[in-house]
């Protein structure tokens, strides 16, 4: 698909001054952002909070006609999913781990010895059985394959998460713990695709009903190494995953705030999902960045929320 | 060296095409016949290190891998980089 700007897309983006404070650097300067000292880990605002909600509920209104059923998981996953659902093979380097000490008393009189000392004191700490969840539909696919075949209708889950990658950055779009908002259809290739289709359209007239200059790009996900090259080539010639970009830290890296996203059979042949008819389930999902679109609205109509546009205000908060 | 015959064999190690690589026409896609993203990944891995090649970005697609034919073509060139 080629880029579809908005009307506003060729709005211009206040760039920072040369030298002068960065957005992170405002952003933090007006308490929206508390600074945690790791780069990509931050506190948020009551004000932040107000968006990220306002938002959370839009996206309820937008798809509340579809009657998603409504899971939440807490932001860490079964290890044994996480391992079966293919994560690493594609993302290692994103991957949270959850290790804890494992030690007796000597052991514990040893890591307090190196902590004192400044030595590394994480020999003894061994990995659990939670990963922190990478996705926020990752939890979902081992719930729902237990349930046995899908319905003729197919099913629809609505889940938010916080979510992991390691990719510390001093990009605020670029957080390392953030939320996902996500619906995720599971179902023939005809349902899910209808379904993303569907949300192409609603998300693109969400982010134009805030006043955002949007463009929806074809898009690969950040698969690792030489090997990613060619899943990330492969994504983008089948025309599996689209983004809805923002200009948020630049113009020429606009930032995703929506991803759109065909997963074929993946996580049908993997979790053993099946159609009503016995056929391996596809699946689809789309995604919101809660951090990134509220960003993305800091950035276009300033810090101080309440000078916002009536009208983005409106679509917020009624 | 028969590269052609090569690739059956390590095709053969694909679940997809365990017992049938021998039967497969140069020409028969190996997506339409069960080949996913994970596998062809796998499949050029197996290629780079059976050839001693390292395919380039540029080569790095499904076009590639589409058939045993276009495989043999893109490590045919490959191999007499090497050489030369």
């Amino acid at each position: 698909m080629e880029s579809i700007s908005s009307p506003q897309g060729d709005l211009i983006l206040d760039e920072e001054p040369e030298g002068g404070p960065t957005f992170l650097d405002r952003l933090f300067d007006h308490g929206l952002l508390i600074r945690t000292g790791v780069d990509g880990l931050y506190g948020r605002s009551g004000a932040f909070e107000s968006v990220v909600e306002a938002l959370d509920r839009l996206i309820s209104r937008l798809g509340a006609a579809d009657d998603a059923e409504v899971m939440r998981f807490p932001p860490g996953m079964s290890r044994p999913a996480f391992e079966r659902s293919g994560y690493l093979k594609g993302f290692p380097n994103l991957a949270g781990t959850i290790h804890s000490f494992c030690g007796d008393g000597a052991g514990h009189a040893e890591i307090l010895a190196c902590v004192e000392e400044g030595r590394d004191w994480t020999g003894q700490q061994e990995a659990t059985d939670v990963v922190l969840t990478p996705a926020a539909c990752y939890p979902l696919y081992p719930v729902a394959a237990a349930r046995g075949a899908l319905p003729a209708e197919g099913r629809l889950f609505d889940l938010q998460s916080y979510c992991f990658r390691r990719e510390p950055s001093l990009e605020p779009t670029r957080m390392q713990l953030f939320r996902m908002r996500e619906y995720v259809r599971m179902g023939s290739p005809e349902q899910v695709l209808a379904f993303r289709e569907s949300w192409l359209e609603r998300g693109t007239a969400m982010m134009r009903d805030l006043g955002l200059p949007v463009a929806i790009d074809a898009a690969n996900d950040p698969f690792f190494g030489r090997a990613g090259r060619m899943l990330a080539n492969n994504q983008r010639a089948q025309g599996l995953k689209f983004e809805l970009n923002v200009p948020v830290n630049s113009v020429e890296k606009p930032t995703a705030c929506l991803s759109f996203n065909y997963h074929q059979d993946h996580f049908g042949s993997t979790w053993e999902l099946r159609q009503a008819d016995g056929g391996v389930a596809h699946t689809a999902c789309v995604g919101f960045g809660l951090e990134r679109i509220t960003l993305a609205l800091l950035k276009h109509h300033g810090l101080d929320l309440a000078a916002w546009p009536d009208s983005v205000r409106t679509a917020l908060w009624g | 060296m028969n590269i052609s015959q090569d690739i059956r064999e390590i095709l053969g190690s694909n679940e997809a095409f365990a017992g049938k690589s021998d039967q497969l026409s140069d020409d028969a896609s190996l997506f339409d016949m069960g080949l996913d993203s994970f596998g062809s990944v796998q499949l050029m891995l197996a290629l780079e290190e059976r050839f001693n090649i390292e395919f380039p970005d540029e080569l790095l697609n499904r076009k590639s891998f589409s058939s045993i034919r276009a495989i043999s073509e893109a490590v045919s060139t490959l191999v007499r980089q090497e050489a030369a």
